[in-house]
């Protein structure tokens, strides 16, 4: 493979980041490894004792698992479809964070079915829903999602890393054996001919413009879980474009986060330039915007219609003894903070906006929480148990170290691919800065992307 | 790893005495109920299926009606009877709790005390509204939300109008709960409790015993009852024949004590169904509680402590206004 000055000066600056597993890498891969173990028991207790371990019950039949499963699986969509875009778009300040991008997608559609596997009281009859299907349930059409998002997004990734790979492989890394031999198998003898060139681009393209329409579909699909039933605060038409942007947003969130970690940790200011910051946080504020609309709408129709149910959840939402003071954080810190702080020059700023970001993830899952357990608490006939457990839900422990191992493995994840594969894409940085405006049509003699000309326009 | 391989060998081989007892289960159960008519002939020798495939023959006198043998098949309960279209109609000017309903049912169905297929709860529709009894099982809809969104057809609609569930086939997703818009289902959250003599017994749909932790339950109407003529534990043990339970397609329903005419029945008290507008299309009719045969509160004062609570918010109000 090769490579051009800029490319080779990118590859070297990041080699030792993949050639070396220093002293804070094993502190960081040990610490999430014991999370994980400490859920590997949790799993234990829940698979021999029963769910009765969780604070599940009867009418909250779901809780933190579905919550970190929507949770997880939105970042996954939002990492396709943002790097599809930036992909299709060739957005030229967008090389640097496409791979971040679709690292997002592969790790959390990893991480997210996990917990909904958590919420299965069967794991032993877990082959059933392949071997029975029944086509009209929405959880099959989540199954069926899941799975072909997973299929299309490893095919996505992998894409994207062949060309990088050759360069690994060329690069004669001080690596072991095996992890020389893995790029070489994995790199599919690419060297770069004009023809494996051709075939590369119409592959990545077409995967891209699946990506995205498919992303768009499963987060529809995974809130039509939920949208399909009869209940309160979910028997909405616009859930949806509601799951679909919340994605969107929260995933953008994370990539900005990872993006910000990984410049302390490799510094790679060079590449995740603040420049990177402003226009993520631009997106951020768009989607803000538009989940707050959402939101907006979505409480003030059920509001002002005041149906009996809605209204009995609405309130519920609202009242400070019950979710308002969530309901409240989740909204601030979820909708209105973000808005304010990437709308203000002065506080437009890399650490301003990661803060803000970090915070909104949070925000969001908070508010995924919100959308989950007050309306299982809401049944349409009055409870009258006196189970105060079957009334009322509250997580128990195994649910949250479980909820710590999925956090964990997801950071675990992350840690050791940045140690397998430059976090910055090398063969692509070809348009990156300086001057990316004019070279962009240049570089690519053999352009597929079906968009035109005069929408990519990078903010 | 090794705890799970023991489970593992466990449950083979408890399938595969399942197994055994459905085949040995199936042939006793058609003599037995041959045998129980000819009661006089004591010494009379019947032909069986050993469980190892021998034919032995034995003094029918040592022959005993099992109740809860499955005498079908899983897949008959799959269809359901043929002909048949069940119905109930909760009569609520006769409930005054007396909750011999809910134990019958529990009594029947191996139930721990807690955990109620029928349970019955105090409505009171708007504030200056009076409150009354509502016995509430499974409506059995004929447009049910539950079923639609099962992924693995372990819940399952049936010609004779029954929902059922298969706790062999389900996976304890709870999605079927979630979408319940009664809260009708329960589940298993630990391992239950197994009484011995139900232990041994081959699963079937139409009995739901024995129980399995992990999978939903729920008021499945008896079938195995209907079957042998008989209604369901909680229709016979209403003291205040609260219960009609038939069926459609004869036009007849019962409360053990009258029988009437279905769509009289319904026409003549006004008859609905709970929460029409969900479109779920229930299985159950209730007469509304009109001219009260008991005042709501006999229903209360006598309640055990813990039980009572459940109803206070409504009742205590209500006491004190009178």
């Amino acid at each position: 493979m090769e490579l051009n000055s800029y490319q080779q000066k990118a590859f070297e600056y990041q080699r030792p980041n993949i050639e070396k597993f220093g002293k804070r890498n094993w502190f960081w891969t040990i610490f999430f490894l014991l999370w994980v173990i400490a859920g590997g028991y949790a799993l234990y207790l829940q698979i021999s004792k029963g769910h009765g371990v969780t604070g599940m019950r009867d009418n909250v039949v779901w809780g933190l698992f579905i919550v970190n499963f929507i949770f997880f699986i939105g970042l996954s969509y939002a990492g396709a479809i943002i790097s599809g875009i930036l992909h299709l778009l060739r957005v030229p300040w967008g090389k640097p964070i496409i791979r971040l991008a679709q690292m997002m997608t592969i790790i959390s559609v990893v991480v997210g079915p996990i917990f909904i596997l958590l919420c299965v009281g069967r794991f032993d009859r877990l082959h059933y829903l392949f071997i029975h299907p029944r086509i009209q349930s929405p959880m099959t059409w989540d199954v069926m999602a899941v799975v072909t998002f997973f299929v299309g997004a490893v095919l996505f990734l992998y894409m994207a890393l062949i060309k990088d790979l050759a360069v690994y492989r060329d690069a004669k890394l001080k690596v072991p054996k095996w992890r020389q031999k893995l790029y070489t198998a994995l790199a599919l003898g690419y060297r770069g001919a004009a023809s494996q060139k051709r075939h590369l681009i119409i592959s990545q393209n077409l995967l891209a413009i699946i990506m995205i329409p498919l992303s768009i579909i499963v987060a529809s699909i995974l809130s039509w879980i939920f949208g399909m039933t009869l209940r309160p605060g979910w028997h909405s038409t616009i859930f949806g474009p509601y799951f679909v942007i919340g994605a969107l947003y929260s995933g953008c969130g994370v990539l900005i986060v990872a993006m910000w970690v990984y410049r302390k940790m490799y510094k790679l200011e060079n590449y995740f330039t603040d420049r990177h910051f402003t226009y993520l946080g631009y997106i951020m504020l768009v989607l803000a915007a538009g989940y707050g609309y959402f939101t907006f709408s979505e409480y003030f129709t059920s509001w002002f219609g005041s149906a009996k149910w809605d209204n009995e959840l609405i309130t519920k939402l609202f009242s400070p003894g019950e979710y308002g003071w969530w309901t409240l954080f989740a909204n601030l810190a979820g909708i209105l903070i973000p808005i304010l702080i990437v709308s203000i020059p002065a506080t437009r700023k890399p650490n301003w906006i990661t803060g803000v970001a970090f915070l909104m993830i949070i925000a969001m899952w908070v508010k995924r929480y919100l959308i989950i357990v007050p309306t299982l608490e809401t049944t349409l006939l009055p409870m009258q148990d006196t189970r105060t457990e079957y009334v009322k839900y509250a997580a128990t422990w195994p649910e949250w170290v479980l909820t710590g191992a999925g956090i964990a493995s997801f950071l675990l994840f992350f840690t050791l691919i940045s140690k397998f594969v430059t976090v910055v894409p090398v063969s692509g940085l070809e348009e990156a800065e300086p001057h990316f405006a004019h070279h962009s049509h240049q570089h690519h003699p053999h352009q597929h992307a079906p968009v035109k000309k005069e929408e990519v326009k990078p903010a | 790893m090794k705890q799970e391989e023991i489970s593992d060998k466990g449950r083979r081989d408890f399938l595969k005495t399942a197994a055994i007892a459905t085949v040995a289960a199936t042939a006793c159960g058609s003599l037995a109920c041959s045998c129980s008519s000819k009661k006089a002939t004591v010494s009379e020798k019947v032909k069986l299926l050993s469980p190892d495939g021998e034919i032995v023959e034995i003094d029918s006198a040592y022959l005993n009606h099992q109740e809860h043998m499955a005498i079908i098949s899983k897949l008959e309960a799959r269809q359901g009877i043929a002909g048949k279209k069940f119905v109930m109609v909760v009569d609520l000017a006769r409930c005054k709790n007396a909750r011999k309903c809910i134990t019958a049912c529990q009594k029947w169905h191996y139930r721990p005390e807690e955990t109620e297929w029928l349970s019955v709860k105090l409505l009171k529709d708007s504030e200056k509204a009076a409150p009354y009894w509502f016995p509430k099982q499974c409506f059995h809809c004929d447009n049910p939300p539950c079923v639609k969104v099962c992924p693995v057809d372990a819940t399952f609609k049936r010609q004779d109008g029954l929902v059922l569930i298969d706790n062999e086939r389900c996976i304890g997703c709870k999605f079927c709960m979630a979408a319940c818009p009664y809260s009708t289902r329960v589940f298993n959250w630990n391992e239950p409790e197994i009484s011995f003599d139900i232990k041994d017994l081959a699963y079937n749909p139409e009995t739901g015993i024995p129980a399995k932790v992990g999978t939903v339950e729920k008021c499945d109407f008896c079938p195995d009852r209907a079957r042998e003529g008989l209604l369901p534990p909680c229709v016979e043990a209403c003291p205040n024949g609260v219960f009609y339970f038939g069926d459609e397609n004869e036009d007849t329903v019962t409360n053990g004590e009258e029988t009437m005419s279905f769509s009289q029945l319904i026409k003549d008290r006004a008859a609905y169904r709970y929460m029409e507008e969900l479109g779920t299309k229930p299985r159950v009719y209730y007469l509304p509680p009109k001219d009260r045969q008991f005042p709501v509160e006999r229903g209360y004062e006598n309640l055990d402590s813990t039980i009572k609570k459940r109803f206070e918010d409504i009742m205590e109000p209500d006491i004190k206004k009178s």
